[in-house]
């Protein structure tokens, strides 16, 4: 190795560190995203079949998602306050006509169907996910959860928190993109 | 009153700081002799500054006064007397003060005792110092001020948080601090030596005390937080490769590579330029690793809150100091004069393979810490880097480093035989091929790892004490049984972690008073659970009995305990140490059924993990000593043997 070469590879280490510096700012100063997408979008609904959460009706099942009509499905609980806050926008959207499914996750039916009576439901079928092991499978990682799932049962996209009143428009441009 | 007078202890060092980089810095003139001499109280007189601002921080705990912002977010009147002083260094602020004073403590012993540096690197040196500690004055001034006041106190303050209310708590991070902080020394004396381009053997004896006295330290503390982590966390692990703890670890790795290559240095003139990068690498790891964790950088990837104001000045002070470092070595070491060469079947060629693993290992470790910075930055994806990233590197490669250890000891300095190594070696290598052959013959199964580990162990530890072999024990020298007792305890402390890896029995059961669980070699009756109240938390307690045949029953009580303030559970373990290793019993939640969660645990001889990790340090204790006393050099110059830093 010439002379050259060996001064020039003597600031190597603070080229490293330069690198490592630049690394931290970059983690310092962007915006945090602590949510955590779902690897799930673009793939077909995992396999399921949750019982009602309403005495005798049909179970909700991965099955019948797959009949050509675009759905919502929303993950909700009673225990969960963001939930109420997205009560009147999912009721907007089913005036919409929407197709709204429900899972209820962690949840006991009494207590979901006492939380419908209070706020509003707008769901066409509640799934009973009482050991959110579906709301796993779909890959969420939190309530309130919104995903469209197409008329082939594949997810197309994911929402996640509540639904505010300025997500409306963005939620009905997804469903049509779905179509 | 008492937190305005901490507030002005604390300018008044900074400044003194501030003066005490300016004198040492003129002292480097021609001319600058009587600056030299000023600044030494200088360096003690912001030492005492600095201890009088943390004394008066303390005082503020230890009173509970409530109206200091730092106290009433951190403590309450009803946190046990022990955890109201230390917990002082429980939280953010506290624990950079206590940095800060141990940094200035650091800077003042150098002013007071150095005395082998040539005179004009000791003004460089104490410069250096100075303007570290400057840094971190201003950090603690201006974005971490720990004496803020209250507009109005509260009645009661936040509580300190339960898995800190432990006795590891006192000693833990003050003997983590004064290595971390220890190797700022070496930080100055390199930058002060890359300063006056005077890099040699002198250099290099006066800078390795201060090398092994923050490396003890650095053992101690990374051992004993081990320790506490093992027993206190109630998961029955006693390393997590958590963010911390490699914090920790990397730059022990680095003070580990300094502390060999510095005694090349030292004996042979050799590895200059390496030796002054490794000084800049070690405290610049604790700088980097402190912060990771310190600022929420690294944490911030598990969604915690970060102050970014308080993670830039960070960063600023990093890149002041460690791009300054750098691009001073960059600048400066290519004139200085190269130092001597040595064949490399020997001694320093040895070390030169230890400081090359060592500092491999230091980058796997760096690189898995901050892999996930970097994967989230570049592609926005969350992942964490876990035991089988590091285990599945750096254990591999550290097996080779401690094979290493066993042969470079017996080699000789500047150039040595292959055949004459290995007829050295030879007792050692039977030994690792019969532990090999017994532990497949009488544990068939272990995995790859913690198989090599136990056969390693048993020859490295014959070899270890090979130096001592046909030596008058009596004259040989400290830093010879200081290197023996430390490598000794490198194969202890990896005898107990291949053994905890291959042998541990685990059992976990939900079980009903009165029933009785087998781990290992005991049975163990759940005898009762009952409810115990305290201070300021309610236990549950499980009584357990255990018996391993004939024996005497041990009773183990583990608990479950409820925080009031804040609320929180925590899991304090029960453990039993015998000869042959530790029970480990954990109380978990209630089953509905009332049955109870037990987590058992058998650890064969896992206590010499830390048993290990205490011999190398003392190692490291006696060397110091060697190093400090008046030597008896003449005789140990010409054996030309064993010498080791």
């Amino acid at each position: 190795m010439s002379l050259r070469t060996i001064r020039i590879l003597l600031w190597l280490p603070l080229v490293g560190f330069l690198i490592v510096l630049g690394l931290v700012l970059s983690g310092l100063i962007k915006p945090h995203d602590t949510s955590v997408r779902s690897q799930m979008v673009g793939k077909p609904l995992p396999a399921f079949a949750l019982r009602s959460a309403r005495p005798g009706q049909p179970p909700l099942a991965s099955a019948s998602f797959a009949d050509g009509k675009v759905r919502l499905v929303n993950i909700f609980a009673s225990w969960c306050v963001p939930c109420v806050v997205e009560m009147p926008q999912l009721a907007q959207l089913k005036q919409a006509g929407v197709v709204i499914e429900g899972i209820a996750s962690r949840d006991k039916p009494a207590d979901s169907l006492a939380f419908l009576q209070r706020n509003g439901d707008p769901y066409d079928r509640i799934g009973d996910d009482s050991t959110s092991a579906v709301q796993i499978a779909i890959g969420s990682s939190g309530v309130p959860e919104t995903y469209v799932v197409d008329g082939k049962g594949i997810i197309r996209a994911q929402h996640i928190g509540p639904i505010q009143p300025q997500d409306v428009a963005d939620i009905l441009a997804a469903v049509k993109d779905a179509r | 009153m008492i937190a305005e007078a901490g507030l002005a202890a604390l300018w008044i060092a900074a400044a003194l700081a501030a003066l005490q980089a300016f004198l040492g810095l003129g002292a480097l003139r021609s001319g600058g002799e009587q600056l030299l001499r000023a600044v030494r109280p200088v360096a003690v007189a912001q030492a005492v500054m600095t201890l009088t601002s943390f004394a008066a921080l303390v005082w503020l705990f230890w009173r509970t006064d409530l109206s200091v912002k730092l106290v009433a977010e951190d403590s309450a009147t009803t946190v046990p007397a022990l955890y109201r002083i230390a917990g002082t260094w429980g939280n953010h602020e506290g624990s950079m003060l206590l940095w800060v004073t141990i940094l200035a403590i650091a800077g003042a012993a150098v002013a007071l005792l150095e005395r082998r540096l040539p005179e004009r690197t000791l003004a460089a040196t104490i410069a250096a110092q100075g303007v570290i500690a400057l840094g971190f004055f201003a950090f603690l001034l201006f974005s971490s001020n720990p004496f803020a006041r209250l507009e109005t106190a509260p009645a009661e303050g936040n509580g300190f948080n339960p898995l800190l209310q432990d006795p590891g708590l006192a000693f833990h991070p003050p003997t983590l601090y004064v290595g971390y902080v220890g190797l700022s020394v070496a930080f100055s004396f390199a930058v002060g030596a890359l300063l006056t381009r005077d890099v040699g053997p002198a250099f290099a004896k006066a800078m390795r005390p201060w090398v092994l006295g923050a490396w003890v330290f650095l053992t101690l503390g990374i051992t004993a937080g081990s320790y506490w982590a093992y027993y206190e966390l109630g998961w029955g692990g006693w390393w997590f490769w958590d963010p911390t703890e490699n914090a920790s670890l990397m730059p022990w790795l680095a003070a580990t590579a300094l502390l060999h290559s510095v005694t090349v240095l030292a004996t042979r003139d050799g590895l200059r330029a390496w030796t002054v990068m490794l000084a800049v690498v070690a405290f610049s790891m604790s700088m980097v690793g402190t912060f990771l964790v310190r600022s929420g950088i690294l944490t911030s990837v598990h969604a915690f809150a970060l102050d970014p104001r308080r993670g830039a000045f960070i960063l600023v002070l990093l890149a002041l100091y460690i791009g300054g470092a750098l691009a001073l070595f960059g600048a400066r070491i290519a004139t200085v004069a190269e130092g001597n060469r040595f064949d490399p079947v020997s001694r320093e060629g040895a070390l030169v393979v230890n400081n090359l693993l060592l500092s491999v290992i230091l980058g796997l470790v760096l690189i898995g810490t901050l892999y996930p910075l970097a994967a989230e930055s570049l592609t926005g994806e969350k992942l964490s880097v876990g035991p089988p990233y590091f285990n599945a590197t750096a254990g591999p490669l550290a097996l080779i480093l401690v094979a290493v250890m066993a042969a470079g000891p017996v080699m000789r300095w500047r150039r040595d035989e292959l055949a004459k190594v290995a007829r050295r070696i030879a007792i050692p290598a039977v030994l690792t091929i019969v532990a090999l052959a017994l532990a497949l013959l009488l544990a068939p199964g272990l995995h790859v790892l913690p198989l090599l580990g136990l056969a390693l162990a048993a020859g490295v530890a014959a070899a270890s004490v090979a130096p001592l072999w046909k030596r008058n024990l009596r004259r040989t020298p400290f830093f010879t049984w200081g290197m023996v007792v430390a490598h000794l305890g490198v194969a202890v402390s990896l005898a107990g972690m291949a053994s905890e890896s291959a042998f541990t029995k685990e059992t976990l059961v939900a079980a009903r008073p009165g029933e009785t669980v087998t781990v290992g070699p005991y049975a163990v009756r759940f005898a009762a659970i009952d409810p115990l109240p305290s201070g300021n938390y309610t236990a549950v307690q499980a009584t357990l009995i255990a018996t391993r045949g004939a024996g005497a029953p041990i009773i183990l009580q583990p608990q479950q305990r409820t925080f009031d303030n804040p609320p929180q559970t925590t899991s304090e373990s029960a453990i039993a140490t015998r000869w042959d290793g530790q029970l480990y019993t954990v109380v978990g939640e209630p089953v509905p059924g009332g049955r109870w969660q037990l987590r058992l645990w058998w650890k064969p001889f896992v206590t010499l993990i830390w048993a290990g990790g205490a011999l190398i340090a003392l190692g490291g204790a006696l060397s110091l000593i060697g190093r400090s006393l008046p030597r008896r050099r003449a005789i140990v110059e010409s054996s030309g043997y064993a010498r080791f830093g």
